[in-house]
């Protein structure tokens, strides 16, 4: 088979079944119930870290005590 | 270290020294003298500094906010050139007159029409995505720009790569790719400019103290990273000589064809889409004080525009000698792509509920929805010019145009308004703009701008589109080229009239973030005895 012929062949079948799994899986994982409360942390991450570095630095901190 | 950075100067002066007398033609032997000027100014400019005595050193512990600044500027620099040169060479459409004698071959329009894309995509698109980028990722990783003085290297060798494009574009440098016009030279340099913006966007990234990658990360990412491989593979050309502009692609026929419009239609997936989606994911939450919309959709936004955007390419090619189910292909996937785009948007504007008073309050806000707008309309166009039936009419003609623009001045134009008037007071510690209400005037003139330039073209297109079409009952076709080009006059004159009113806009712009950066006082600075007179 020519290198044409079975990167289509390649491409139509493994790769496209591979791909949208893929993608059927970051659906899936976006919507896992258990990551919710993590979702909504990363959507307030704009709204931390406003000044520098010190902030989080200070809160490491204050975790170790 | 400096006698090592003193060598490779000289080294870089010497051959483009040589380069500027063997060249073979006018471009590249202007593009070495200009590199033998910047060469020279760094050369004399380290000299100086060597085996000075280093100052107290710095604690680095803010962002590294110098380089965003920078960048804020030069988008707005960038962009008003762009503005201006799309204006000029839309009235030299309705008057041909305006492609002067004496500024042949230089101010043609063929000539001035690549500097116009490349300036309003890369240089006014272009840094306004590397300053916000490294606003952003600095804010949603909590920590400083990786790499030091790399982040200027990228902002300095990007303008560099400006420059150099532009004036090949006007003398005559062209591999005729659109978008990737840039000769050979231009673009290993524009590689390895983007490499070292990946390794300092990626490195920021890995040293981050947040657990999780922001979303507008993971758009911007995408971005850099696909626009590296896209600008490789349409750029793989073999110079003629080492000594000229002049190179060869590799590829030929319709499959240089097929990876030129992979490249370009990628380009607007992923610089003029990706890209400012990042600025979107977090400009809209932080003018809104409020979180987006719903974070789970953000992510779903995100592969499933990567995964979609990168198959549409071939629908810039029904009716080629491209094999039908190639073209089939990118209808389809344009098609779907309508479906994340429109979930995109709706996250954005959902992101205001509860908040949609700021439409009325807030000018900067209103800059961001009437972005958002200009998004959905023009990827609901899109898909609908990708079907091939729709493009027999459309393509060719000046819908395409009108298509471009109102995505490139609604979308990518107006977010980039919004992210320069949100970012200018903070930047410079002032409170607020200048002018309030000349955000108000620059939002007016250039939403109506968008509506007189989009509606001309609709218009002027679809006519265009009929006319080359019509046959007599003969066969024959009624109409000759030129037939169409005197019907659109009006409609051409209505176009740079919109362009003049964008242009306005973005003066406007300019002059109240002038006023807005003077006015600022360092917070540093002590006042100097500021008794009042009275």
């Amino acid at each position: 088979m020519d290198t044409y012929s079975l990167l289509r062949q390649l491409a139509d079948s493994w790769v496209l079944l591979f791909l949208f799994s893929f993608f059927l899986g970051t659906v899936v994982w976006a919507f896992w119930p258990g990551l919710t409360p993590e979702r909504r942390d990363a959507s307030q991450i704009p709204f931390r870290n406003e000044t520098a570095a010190q902030k989080s630095a200070t809160r490491e901190e204050s975790d170790d005590e | 270290m400096d006698y090592f950075k003193l060598v490779a100067l000289a080294l870089v002066m010497l051959v483009s020294a040589i380069a500027a007398d063997w060249g073979h033609d006018i471009a590249y032997r202007v593009h070495a003298l200009i590199i033998l000027a910047v060469a020279a100014g760094m050369f004399i400019w380290t000299l100086r500094r060597t085996d000075e005595p280093v100052g107290a050193a710095v604690t680095d512990t803010g962002y590294m906010d110098d380089v965003v600044r920078a960048g804020v500027i030069a988008t707005a620099f960038w962009g008003v050139v762009g503005f201006l040169a799309g204006t000029f060479i839309a009235f030299q459409l309705a008057f041909p007159a305006l492609n002067f004698d004496w500024g042949q071959p230089f101010t043609n329009f063929g000539r001035l029409r690549p500097l116009h894309t490349s300036a309003v995509i890369f240089a006014f698109g272009g840094n306004a995505l590397i300053a916000t980028s490294f606003y952003i990722v600095q804010r949603t990783s909590g920590v400083r720009l990786f790499g030091g003085k790399a982040a200027w290297f990228v902002f300095w060798g990007y303008q560099l790569f400006i420059v150099l494009a532009a004036t090949g574009y006007l003398l005559g440098a062209t591999q005729s790719k659109e978008y990737a016009e840039p000769e050979w030279y231009v673009d290993i340099w524009l590689t390895l400019v983007w490499v070292v913006y990946l390794i300092v966007f990626m490195g920021t990234i890995f040293t981050r103290k947040e657990k999780h990658i922001y979303v507008a990360n993971w758009f911007l990412l995408s971005f850099i990273v696909t626009v590296a491989m896209l600008h490789i593979v349409n750029n793989l050309s073999i110079p003629v000589s080492i000594w000229g502009s002049k190179s060869v692609q590799v590829f030929a026929g319709v499959q240089d064809a097929m990876t030129q419009w992979w490249y370009g239609h990628n380009a607007v997936g992923f610089f003029l889409t990706a890209g400012f989606l990042g600025m979107m994911y977090y400009f809209v939450p932080k003018q809104a004080g409020r979180p987006v919309y719903s974070y789970k959709l953000s992510i779903i936004h995100f592969w499933a525009l990567i995964f979609l955007y990168i198959w549409a390419g071939p629908h810039h090619l029904h009716y080629t000698a491209l094999p039908d189910w190639a073209s089939t292909l990118g209808m389809v996937f344009s098609i779907v792509l309508w479906m994340p785009s429109w979930g995109g948007m709706i996250n954005g504007l959902m992101t205001l509920q509860g908040a949609w008073d700021k439409l009325r309050t807030d000018p900067i806000m209103r800059m961001f929805v009437i972005s958002l707008g200009f998004y959905g309309m023009s990827t609901f166009e899109g898909p609908m010019m990708s079907i091939r039936a729709v493009n027999s009419l459309s393509h060719y003609t000046d819908w395409t145009i009108g298509h471009v623009h109102s995505g490139a001045l609604g979308w990518n134009g107006m977010i980039t308004f919004g992210a320069l008037y949100f970012l200018t007071p903070r930047l410079w510690g002032r409170d607020k703009m200048y002018s309030m209400p000349a955000i108000n005037w620059h939002f007016w003139l250039a939403t109506i701008g968008i509506v007189l330039y989009a509606a001309s073209m609709w218009v002027t297109g679809i006519m265009e589109g009929l006319m080359w079409r019509e046959v007599d009952d003969q066969g024959f076709l009624v109409n000759s080229f030129a037939d169409t080009v005197s019907a659109k006059f009006p409609m051409y004159v209505v176009r740079g009239l919109g362009g003049v009113m964008y242009l306005t806009g973005a003066l406007i712009m300019v002059w109240n973030m002038w006023m807005t950066i003077r006015g600022a006082k360092p917070a540093v600075t002590p006042v100097p005895s500021a008794t009042p007179a009275e």
